[in-house]
């Protein structure tokens, strides 16, 4: 009997038999956070607490508009110098003060949205995102945006990762994890 | 209901993604084999513990509905 006459059967290739066998392993992801506006972050929350919940190894790299969300809603004014200072104050950093991209008017529209939200049942972006913290989510701030804004880890919320920078992101990437941008 | 749950989610009433997070929840303080039951009213939860089951390994044994009530029963892996 030639090789090519050989039987192929499980038996005859038990590393296949026994991939097939194996569970797969969950997907790990690596979000970046990147928008501050309140639609964005809902969407990054619902997602992040969701693979929490999924048993995938989430990382979320907060990075720009993103890190203000994860600023302590209590804080009212960030930053070293009066640019920095200025800018906290012209958009109040916090989960809890997100603003729509549109529809903002002058805060009326986060408030409808909040509003449908608690009549439909839909958690707030702070809710899910303390869900996903609980889940074994990962949030880890970028330290060029805490560098710009001057924000100190003591204003960021309890519970993050090490500031870390863009190699660090890629290098969750390049280990397998799915990118989501939002 | 064909066995007795361990654990009881009512996620009645709770939209995207509550009823899959509250069972992660539960699911984290429950022993291999032991019995989830949870009770949703979004529609979306059908599809989403179907996926959920198959993400996690945890094994959805049955799923009704009555009166717009889901009922489902898991197993955990």
């Amino acid at each position: 009997m030639t090789v090519a006459e050989l039987p192929v059967t499980p038996e005859a290739m038990p590393v296949l038999a026994s991939e097939h066998e194996e569970e797969t392993k969950p997907q790990s992801l690596a979000f970046i956070c990147y928008s501050g506006d309140l639609e964005k972050t809902w969407a990054g929350m619902i997602l992040a607490s969701t693979a929490g919940a999924m048993g995938m190894p989430t990382k979320v790299f907060v990075t720009f508009w993103g890190l203000q969300t994860f600023v302590k809603d209590g804080k009212r004014v960030t930053g070293d110098n009066w640019m920095q200072k200025m800018l906290s104050i012209m958009s109040r950093p916090g989960i809890a003060h997100r603003k729509l991209s549109k529809m903002n008017f002058l805060g009326m529209g986060p408030w409808m949205m909040r509003k449908l939200a608690k009549q439909y049942n839909v958690s707030s972006p702070k809710e899910l995102m303390e869900m996903a913290q609980a889940l074994g989510v990962e949030f880890i701030p970028c330290q060029m945006t805490m560098d710009l804004f001057g924000i100190k880890r003591e204003d960021l919320i309890d519970g993050m990762g090490e500031p870390v920078g863009a190699a660090t992101y890629l290098g969750f990437v390049s280990e397998g994890a799915s990118p989501i941008f939002i | 209901m064909t066995q007795a749950a361990d654990v009881t989610v009512d996620a009645r009433g709770l939209n995207c993604p509550m009823p899959i997070v509250k069972t992660a929840q539960a699911v984290k303080g429950l022993a291999s084999g032991q019995i989830l039951e949870v009770l949703a009213t979004d529609p979306g939860s059908v599809k989403d513990f179907a996926a959920w089951s198959k993400s996690t390994g945890n094994e959805l044994v049955e799923q009704t509905v009555d009166g717009g009530v889901y009922h489902f029963i898991m197993r955990k892996k």
